[in-house]
Parts: C-alpha cells; sequence; structure tokens
C-alpha cells in the first residue's frame, strides 16, 4: 500500500535518515523499532507531513506523492497517534472528536462516538473534558477520529507508553481488528513484547539507517542485536571504585510528573559510586535526575542526602536539553563561567577572562570567552557545561552526557569526570547509549514505565540482560 | 418616581456599556485564536475620529461606522503582519501600536475637533418599547446599542456552537494540533484578529457618534480599551461573562452620575475616574478569589475561566 | 571573535537602524505629504521651538530627566525579562511619596535634607507600588501586564482622592492640583533655565549607574540570566523569583525618582496628571533601543525633543501637537518590522 524508497533527511550537518526503505502492505501491522535517536520519529514526521524529506520518494498505491503538509497526509489517508497525545486538554471529548472534521453536526459525532466505542470496548462519555481522561483514554478519542475519517494508513507512535494494562488490551484488540478490516498499520516501539504479539513485520532502525528486517515469527536475539548494534570490547574500562557511605537515598519515591512519573522507587547510591541510569528515553531516569537535584519534590516518599555535608551547591546538574535548561542563550561563555565562579561584585571587561581562556583550552571549546551560548555546538556546549562543574561537586547528575560528543571528546569527558570527582562523591547519569552505561557505570537501574526493573552492578550483568530490561523482560 | 428613574439608571448602563461590549467582545474573539492584541485602547480612539469624520462628511452613519469598522481592521493588521508572520511579541507590537493610533486619531482628527456631527438617533422597538421599565431599559436605544445586545448571545452562540467557533478554539488551545489535522492556524488567527478589529472599530464609532458623541481631545472614551482588555482577562475569556463585566462598568459609571447630583460638593471628576480603579479592584478580588478552593468563593469561581493555552505566543508554522 | 569596543558596537548599532529611520521617516512624509504639511517646515518648527535658545533647550531637558528615569527603570524590568507596564502607577506613587514629605515640611530639617527625604520617599513609594505588582505576579498569578495596568488605575484614582480630598486647596478643589510649596523646598532652578540642575545631574548619574550596575556587576549578570532563562538559572543557584522582585523594585524607585523630580522640580505641587505618560513612553524608548542601554540617553533626548518641540507646532503652523507621538509610534513599530523581516531571513 505505501511504499518509502530510499528516504533520506538532514537537519543542517546531521543526517537524520540515510537510504530508509519500508513496505508497508494492507491488513498487516508493521513494526518499527529502534533506540533513542535512530531516525524512528524523524521518519513518522516525513509520513505524516510535518517535516519535508531531503531526497527519496513515498509511492501510495503505486503513485509518488508529495507529502508537504499535514493537510496532504491527512487526504490521502494517513492518519498518526502521537506519543504525546495532540489534542485539546480543554474542551470535551466530543469537542476533540469533531474539531476539523468533514461533519460537525454534534448529534451525528456523538453517535459515532457511540457506535465506536461500543465496537471497540471503549467507555467514553462525549461531554467530559479531554483533559480530564487518562492517556489511554484520550489515546482512544484520537484512535476514534482517525477511524472515522477513514484513514487507510494509521501510525501509532509508542502508543503504550503510560496507559494501563487494561487499556492495553482493548488497543491491541482494536489494532488487530482494524488490521483484519484492510488498513495498513505502522506500530513504533521499543517493546519486544508488543511487536511479538501484534506486529507481522518489522523493520529496525539504528542511527539513521535500516539495520534489518523480520517477518513473524521473530527471532529475539536478532532483533535485540540489530536494535543496540554490536557489543564492544570493554579493554579500557577503569577499576571499580569500593563504595563508601550513602550519599543519596530514595524511599517509596513516587510522582506523577512527565510522561510515566515515577512508581516507588527505593534506592540508595553511595560515595564512589558511578551509576548508569538505562532505559527509553521518558521512563522516569529524567525525573529521577531533577528529583535528585531537587529540582522536582516528590508527590509520596522521601529524598534524603544522609550526609549533612552536602550542601546545594555540593549538587550539579547537566539536563539533557542543553541550551533550554542548562546554558543561557544570550549569555557569553565568559559571562557563563562568571556565574558559575566566585565572582566580585564588579565586573570589568577583563574580569574571569584568563580563567575562561584557560577553561576554553582545558575542555577544548571551540568559541572564544565572548561567544554566545547559543552560539556554540552541541558539543561544545557539552564541554562549557563540564567546565562550569565546581571542583566542591560531590553528587554530579548527567542527562546524556556524551550526546553530540565524538568519540574521542566521549572518552575525554570520562576521563575528566573521573579524576575530578573526589572519593567522597558521586555521579548518576542517564544515557541512551548502552555502550556508554556498560563502559563507564559501576551499577546500572534499568528504568521502564517510571519503575527500576533492573538494579545490577554493571560486572555482574551484560548487554542482553540489560536490553531486554530496557524493553520490558527482566 | 423612583420607577422611572431606575429605569433610567438602568437604561443608562444598557447604553454607556454597549461600545465597551463590542470591544470587549472583540478582544475576546482574538484572544479566543490565541492572539493577544493591545492596540485597543488607541485603536477604538482611532476608529471614533474615523467614523465621526467620515459621518459628518457623508452625512451618512452607515457609511461612518463602516469607516470605524475599516479603521479597526487597518490597525490590527499591523499586529497581524508584525507579530503573527514575522514572530515580533504580541505585547511589545500592541503596546506600540495603542500610542501610535492614539496620536494618530489626534493629529487627524484635530482639524475636525469640536465640529458638528451626526449623532445616532433612538430607534423605539414598535409596541415593547411601550412597556413599562422594560421599555425604556431595553427598547428605547439606538441601533448600535441593539447591536451590543444581540452580539452577546450571538458571539456565544459562534464560539461554542458551531463549526468555526470550535475550530477557533482549537488554534487558541493547540495551533500544533491544528496543523496535524490540517487546519492553517495562522490564517484563522488572522481572520479573528482581523475580525476583532472590526468590532473595536464598531466600538470607537459608537463613542463618537452615539454614547459621547463629538470628536476632541480628549474625546471622552480614552482608557475605555484598556478597561475592556481588563474584562477580557478576568472575565475568563467568555463572552457572557465578559458582557456582565462590562454592564458592571456601566454601573459603577452611571452611579458615579447620580451620586454626583446627590454629593454636588465632590468634584465631578472624582466620578468620572472613580469607576476605574473599582473596576480594576473588583476584577483582581475575582482574580485572585479563584485560586481559592474555599467553598465560600463559589460566585467567584462562577465567573472564572482560563486563558487560552496558546495565547500570545506565536506559532512558527514549518 | 575579539571583544568589541565600544566604538563598534556603536557604529554597527547605527548602521543596523538606518533602515529602520529610513522606513520611520519615510512613512511618516508620506503622510505629511499626503496632508499638505512640508515636513522641512515643521523640523524648523520644531528646532526653534527647542533648540535656538537655552532656555528653550533647557526646557527639552526638563522633559529628558524624567523619560530617562523611567527608561533606565525599565531596562532592569525587562532585563529581568518582565514588561513593566505599571511604570505610570510607580511614577504617580513616587510624586506621592515625596508629596507627604513636602507637605509635613518638618521645619527643624533644613529644607536641602527635606528634599532629599522627600526623593527617598519618592524611591520607596515607586518601589514599593513595583513590589506590589510582582507580588501579584509571583504569588496571585496575576500576569503583570495586567497587575500593572490595573494599579495604574488604581494609583491614577489615589492621587485624585488626595487633590480632590485631604490634600486639596484652601478654598476648591480643582483639577489644578494641590496648594503650591514653600519656596525653599522647590529643586533651586537658576533663572534663563527651565531644568534644575540637580535633576539633571541625578538623570545622568542615575543612567550611568544603571549601566554600570547591569553591564558591570554580578548582580546585573544574574538579573540577566533570570530573564533570558529562569530554569536554567535555578542551576546557577539563582532564585528567579527573587531577582524579578528586585528588578521591578529598582525599576520602581526610578520611576518613583522621576516623578519625586517632576514635583518638586517642575510644577512645585502634585497635580492630577503628574506622570504626563513618561512612563509609557519609556517603554517605547526602551523597546525602540532594543532593551539596550546605550542607546537609551540618545533617544530619549530625540523622543524630548519632538515632545518639546511639537508644542511650537500649533502656534506656528496649525498643526496639532501629536505629531511627535505619531513619529515616536512610527519609530517602534518600523524598529520592529524590521526586527521582524531579519529574523525571518535568517531562518
Amino acid at each position: 500500500m505505501i511504499q518509502l524508497v530510499n528516504i533520506h533527511k538532514t537537519f543542517g550537518k546531521v543526517k537524520a535518515l540515510q537510504g530508509v526503505n519500508l513496505h508497508v502492505r494492507p491488513g498487516s501491522i508493521h513494526g518499527i523499532i529502534g533506540e533513542n535517536g535512530a531516525g524512528k520519529s524523524t521518519l513518522m514526521k516525513i509520513l505524516t507531513g510535518f517535516i519535508a524529506r531531503t531526497s527519496g520518494s513515498i509511492l501510495l498505491d503505486g503513485r509518488e506523492v508529495a507529502l508537504k503538509t499535514p493537510e496532504a497526509a491527512r487526504k490521502l489517508g494517513i492518519g498518526m497517534l502521537y506519543q504525546e497525545p495532540l489534542d485539546f486538554p480543554k474542551l470535551s471529548v466530543l469537542d476533540n472528536f469533531m474539531a476539523a472534521a468533514a461533519d460537525t453536526n454534534p448529534q451525528r459525532q456523538a453517535e459515532i462516538i457511540t457506535r465506536l466505542s461500543n465496537k471497540f470496548g471503549f467507555t467514553l462519555n462525549p461531554s467530559s473534558r479531554q483533559g480530564k481522561l487518562t492517556v489511554g483514554e484520550r489515546q482512544q478519542v484520537e484512535l476514534m477520529r482517525l477511524i472515522r475519517d477513514q484513514c487507510r494508513i494509521l501510525i501509532l507512535d509508542e502508543p503504550t507508553t503510560g496507559i494501563s494494562g487494561e487499556q492495553q488490551k482493548l488497543l491491541f484488540g482494536t489494532l488487530r481488528r482494524l488490521r483484519d478490516e484492510g488498513k495498513a498499520i505502522i506500530l513504533v516501539s521499543h517493546k519486544l513484547a508488543e511487536i511479538h504479539s501484534l506486529c507481522d513485520r518489522v523493520t529496525i532502525l539504528r542511527h539513521g539507517k535500516p539495520a534489518g528486517e523480520q517477518e513473524k515469527p521473530f527471532n529475539e536475539e536478532q532483533l535485540l542485536q540489530a536494535m543496540f548494534a554490536a557489543l564492544p570490547t570493554r579493554s579500557s574500562r577503569p577499576p571499580r571504585r569500593t563504595p563508601g557511605k550513602p550519599i543519596l537515598t530514595m524511599e517509596e519515591v513516587s510522582t506523577t510528573a512527565g510522561r510515566v512519573g515515577l512508581d516507588r522507587i527505593n534506592t540508595t547510591i553511595h560515595e564512589g559510586e558511578i551509576v548508569g541510569l538505562a532505559g527509553l528515553d521518558g521512563s522516569g531516569q529524567s525525573i529521577f535526575l531533577q528529583m535528585a537535584y531537587g529540582l522536582l519534590s516528590p508527590e509520596q516518599g522521601r529524598v534524603s542526602l544522609p550526609d549533612a555535608d552536602v550542601e546545594d551547591v555540593m549538587r550539579v546538574f547537566l539536563p539533557a536539553d542543553r541550551l533550554g535548561k542548562g546554558l543561557i542563550a544570550g549569555l557569553t561563555v565568559r559571562e557563563h563561567q562568571l556565574l558559575a565562579g566566585a565572582t566580585p561584585f564588579f565586573i570589568h571587561s577583563g574580569c574571569g577572562r584568563d580563567e575562561t581562556k584557560k577553561a576554553i583550552n582545558t575542555f577544548s571549546i571551540i568559541g572564544t570567552p565572548d561567544t554566545m551560548a547559543e552560539g556554540l555546538s552541541g558539543g561544545n556546549q557539552q564541554r562549557l557545561l563540564l567546565s562550569l562543574i565546581p571542583p566542591q561537586a560531590r553528587l554530579i547528575l548527567l542527562e546524556h552526557p556524551t550526546r553530540g560528543l565524538d568519540l574521542q571528546s566521549g572518552r575525554w569527558t570520562w576521563h575528566y569526570l573521573r579524576s575530578h570527582l573526589p572519593d567522597n562523591g558521586a555521579i548518576i547519569f542517564a544515557s541512551p547509549e548502552l555502550d556508554d552505561i556498560m563502559e563507564q557505570a559501576d551499577r546500572v537501574l534499568v528504568f521502564y514505565n517510571g519503575a527500576i526493573i533492573l538494579d545490577r552492578p554493571t560486572d555482574q550483568t551484560g548487554y542482553r540482560e540489560v536490553s531486554r530490561a530496557i524493553t520490558g523482560r527482566v | 418616581m423612583m420607577e422611572i428613574s431606575a429605569a433610567v439608571f438602568l437604561a443608562g448602563i444598557a447604553s454607556s456599556a454597549a461600545p465597551l461590549i463590542l470591544a470587549a467582545l472583540g478582544e475576546t474573539l482574538t484572544e479566543k485564536a490565541g492572539v493577544i492584541n493591545l492596540s485597543l485602547d488607541g485603536a477604538i480612539l482611532l476608529s471614533a475620529m474615523a467614523g465621526f469624520v467620515v459621518a459628518a462628511r457623508t452625512g451618512s452613519m452607515v457609511v461612518g461606522f463602516a469607516a470605524a469598522a475599516g479603521t479597526g481592521m487597518l490597525a490590527t493588521l499591523v499586529l497581524v503582519v508584525i507579530s503573527i508572520y514575522l514572530g515580533q511579541s504580541q505585547v511589545a507590537v500592541g503596546f506600540a501600536l495603542t500610542f501610535l493610533c492614539r496620536d494618530l486619531a489626534y493629529f487627524l482628527g484635530a482639524p475636525f475637533a469640536r465640529t458638528a456631527g451626526p449623532q445616532l438617533s433612538i430607534v423605539p422597538v414598535p409596541i415593547l418599547a411601550d412597556l413599562p421599565i422594560i421599555g425604556p431599559v431595553f427598547f428605547q436605544h439606538s441601533l448600535i446599542v441593539y447591536t451590543s445586545f444581540i452580539a452577546i448571545p450571538l458571539l456565544w452562540f459562534f464560539i461554542y456552537r458551531t463549526p468555526q467557533g470550535l475550530v477557533l478554539r482549537c488554534v487558541g488551545e493547540n495551533p500544533e494540533a491544528c496543523w496535524a489535522r490540517g487546519i492553517q492556524p495562522r490564517k484563522i488567527q488572522t481572520i479573528y484578529t482581523l475580525l476583532g478589529g472590526a468590532l473595536i472599530g464598531l466600538a470607537g464609532a459608537a463613542f463618537s457618534l452615539a454614547i459621547k458623541p463629538g470628536w476632541g481631545r480628549p474625546q471622552g472614551c480614552e482608557g475605555m480599551g484598556w478597561i475592556a482588555l481588563a474584562l477580557v482577562i478576568f472575565g475568563g475569556w467568555h463572552p457572557l461573562k465578559v458582557a456582565f463585566g462590562a454592564y458592571l462598568f456601566g454601573f459603577l459609571q452611571m452611579s458615579g452620575i447620580f451620586l454626583q447630583d446627590i454629593f454636588p460638593s465632590i468634584p465631578a471628576q472624582i466620578f468620572q475616574v472613580a469607576p476605574f480603579p473599582l473596576m480594576i479592584f473588583t476584577l483582581v478580588l475575582v482574580h485572585l478569589g479563584r485560586d481559592n478552593k474555599g467553598r465560600k468563593f463559589f460566585l467567584l469561581r462562577l465567573l472564572s475561566g482560563d486563558p487560552p493555552d496558546a495565547l500570545g505566543k506565536n506559532y512558527r508554522q514549518v | 571573535m575579539k571583544s568589541r569596543s565600544i566604538q563598534a558596537r556603536a557604529g554597527a548599532a547605527i548602521l543596523q537602524s538606518v533602515p529602520i529611520i529610513l522606513l520611520a521617516t519615510g512613512t511618516v512624509c508620506l503622510l505629511l505629504f499626503a496632508l499638505d504639511f512640508s515636513p522641512i517646515a515643521i523640523i524648523r518648527a520644531m528646532a526653534a521651538g527647542s533648540l535656538t535658545s537655552w532656555l528653550k533647550f533647557s526646557q527639552l531637558l526638563s522633559i529628558w530627566v524624567p523619560l530617562l528615569l523611567c527608561s533606565c527603570g525599565l531596562l532592569f524590568t525587562f532585563r529581568a525579562g518582565l514588561w513593566n507596564i505599571g511604570i505610570e502607577g510607580q511614577v504617580v506613587m513616587g510624586a506621592i511619596g515625596a508629596t507627604i514629605l513636602l507637605r509635613m515640611n518638618p521645619g527643624f530639617l533644613p529644607p536641602p535634607i527635606t528634599i532629599i527625604a522627600a526623593m527617598a520617599a519618592a524611591c520607596i513609594g515607586g518601589s514599593l507600588w513595583g513590589l506590589l505588582a510582582g507580588i501579584l505576579k509571583s504569588r496571585g498569578g496575576v500576569n503583570e501586564i495586567f497587575g500593572g495596568l490595573g494599579l495604574n488605575f488604581v494609583a491614577q484614582g489615589i492621587i485624585l482622592y488626595l487633590i480632590f480630598g485631604p490634600w486639596k486647596r484652601a478654598g476648591i478643589a480643582s483639577m489644578s492640583g494641590t496648594d503650591i510649596f514653600a519656596r525653599n523646598l522647590w529643586l533651586p532652578t537658576p533663572v534663563g533655565w527651565r531644568v534644575a540642575p540637580a535633576a539633571l545631574i541625578t538623570a545622568i548619574a542615575v543612567f550611568i549607574l544603571s549601566r554600570l550596575f547591569l553591564n558591570h556587576t554580578r548582580f546585573g549578570l544574574k538579573v540577566k540570566a533570570v530573564g533570558l532563562n529562569p530554569e536554567a538559572s535555578r542551576l546557577f543557584h539563582i532564585h528567579a523569583d527573587r531577582y524579578g522582585l528586585f528588578a521591578i523594585m529598582v525599576g520602581g524607585a526610578l520611576a518613583g525618582l522621576a516623578g519625586g523630580l517632576q514635583v518638586t522640580g517642575v510644577y512645585h505641587r502634585l497635580i492630577p496628571s503628574i506622570s504626563s505618560g513618561y512612563g509609557y513612553l519609556g517603554l517605547l524608548v526602551v523597546m525602540l533601543a532594543n532593551y539596550k542601554s546605550l542607546p537609551v540617553p540618545l533617544i530619549t533626548l530625540f523622543f524630548a525633543w519632538l515632545a518639546a518641540g511639537s508644542i511650537q507646532l500649533p502656534i506656528m503652523l496649525r498643526i496639532d501637537s501629536s505629531l511627535s507621538g505619531v513619529i515616536q509610534g512610527a519609530c517602534v513599530l518600523s524598529a520592529l518590522l524590521v526586527h521582524g523581516l531579519r529574523t525571518r531571513r535568517q531562518g
């Protein structure tokens, strides 16, 4: 039905997709799996007309289509269920259902809702407020809307994240039914269980390139290997430090912040430990780090720093969104140094210049003291953030520490972090790169749906166990 | 005797609130689409001038009101271009625009200041106008006051009961979701910003041709735009609540006029200006009461509402 | 990229403003031609009305002083990312604060001390009014634009109440204001001057100190950080709310000072329209300066010239004085339009 041939997409210098092919047949569910940043969401945005492809062709029923706007995709019968519900929380279910519909007769549309709800076993009240519904129910509304609009191609992006088991069962039933009615369904997921129970065929993406394709029944070993690349050698792994006293403890910590929240987290981080947080993006790692830093407070449970000597300034957090949340766009490199360091009241133009130059050299930042933060490349922004870590830091929290860095700078970053971490300090980092975690961490915590489902010293586990845990299998 | 004065009092509220209602409803329409038009105080004045001058020159009220509506749209077009399409801050553009419009009104209108001009005549509704109390309050007004009466339910119906109104609310809530559904958010925003501008223009003409007839410096409608703006915010972006606020302001103004007769020793200026701070004070109280979850604030919560989620943020269409 | 000198930056800024000036002048000239007015004659009249003698120029400076003070105050609030539309109310409350002390006129204090105390009271009045808007925002969730706007009306109500109530003139209360203060409480103004030298010096000093503070102190840097990215500021251990309140209080204090100087230096009494719209005009100035401090003295001077010069227009050319406001508004909108086109072209 729909065929993608040799799709390329570049953002500036970044190659997001390189030569992706996809062929989805009517009456089938086609899975697309891959790690974070494998290019799944870029591919879906191209399919729905949100962004334009750089090159390659898309054929619908054998005819080439342009797909320049979402409107065009909609007219061709392509509909998507977004991971974050793209709806109108303040409006009623009925209004959400009717928005931009061809027919907007409230009675008729309410009848359609009832009819479709009955068909698929949903229980939705057309007059309740969309924002009051659970994520799963919001999804159901969207799904019914796409069905009403006679979408022939349905794309679902991580549809089971954050929904209950009951809703998942309903969703799967609905999807199977739609497949049997002849629709083409594309399922983007990282959960192997889902792929197994739903898909007829699966395409694996890695770093923007196709990394394999399988027909049902799937070989799980091969899928994992295609997703996470070859197992690297573990030659340069530095010796593990002996854990000391507890530095951070979480007891029964729960929250509803973020996509999946946190679900009864119990853990203790010790001095000297380097802890890696694994899991798919948005499984709770980021909330965990923000909680550890004190940016968020738990709704239930307790976060504490047992060592009273750990002051506020000894906690450091380097967020993944470097320019949006870590650095201040509009300030120069030197001004960042001045904000982070011990600065005299009066700042003259020479103030902090030497220190900044030194930092630029030490951290090989490509830029001058007067370069604005937004003028630095992603990797250099990370180096700047690293250079701002005060020497007395004892609890260093990092989100995606080596993202955007080349191999060498990545190694250098870790070397720097390790050599500057005091004996009574600890590092907790979240990383989408399993290699990073297996190589650098002493201990790995795997997050799945807001809970820690695996907690092991890295030398007592392996890629297999961790990658299975990431996909929800323990 | 009491009966008559009560009727006069209520009729006064109904007519003096008319332009405020038109302006505030126009702004409601614009803000529902996620655009904040801060220029209305100046735009009202500019269209008041345009309406007055054109009506005086052509001798036609219809042409005068049309000219005012056109002027209002023209003023908001500046906001559409610089903010919606060029991405500059809506607040900054609207603020600069309101002062430009105000001074442009005085500048262009200077030759016509204190000249004779037409005034919209009262058109009593047959039969209904003779009813006791209700007659004078509702059915002995000029056409623009009737327009304001009709505009309230009409706008409510449009926003909450029509497909176009649904699209309008959707754009104000989540332009990206609209884009995903094949709606062009910026086009919708442009339409309703201009439509709001037209209503603001009508409000201006309602001042200069009916409620405070004449042109001069000051015209007498200065500050009304800011009140209208506040009414929209604190009226919870709901046309009925916004209109209620406008009548409340009309009540304060009429009370001023009545009290002035009772206390001749207090200078007139106090009564003219007092409604403004009193109104704002009331609105802020309502707003603060809204956050309180206590039951005693139930009435206040009834008056409250949330802003459109995308209000004031320019949508960057890819 | 080397650190650029002030001259180089000023040069670049001037170059950047060429299209803005052309656009604004072009539009205004077109308007004037359409109305059959001669722009040259207007410029001549305005120059004659404001630049031909020291007396006239000092009249211009007397407008420059409050405008510069308000603009400096706004530099602080804009730097902290706040739209301080409540500045008009802050000017009014400053004027009221000063009047309270000047009316008390404690005899045991030498008059200069009373004046200085009155100016301090003006700063306090303005900054408390600013703080109120700030608290409404951080505690009450009222956006500073609407809170400030509301407080402007409230301040206007208070000043009218005072002038027509407790502070009314002996005999009859009127819009002309309170009784005139004792002469020794006027800010000394030499013969042939229209502006008090002390006010002039204060304004210049405030500008220099504001610039120094905003650009060359740790505090100023933190205010800037909060304005640019409150979320990231937290990771630098900066309390965004606290710095926001601080900025709006400083802004209010400077606006209040402007009000106080109007009372003791210009009108020698409290009048209902004491702010003369300088607060709002200041907002236009800082917007036109693209929120930077360096161009502010020049732009305020230009705006003051327009305001002072336009007073002559009705007399000499039968043109309404509001032309000055038209030019000011056209400048700011041209600047916004040019900025918009520039950012669009860049991406």
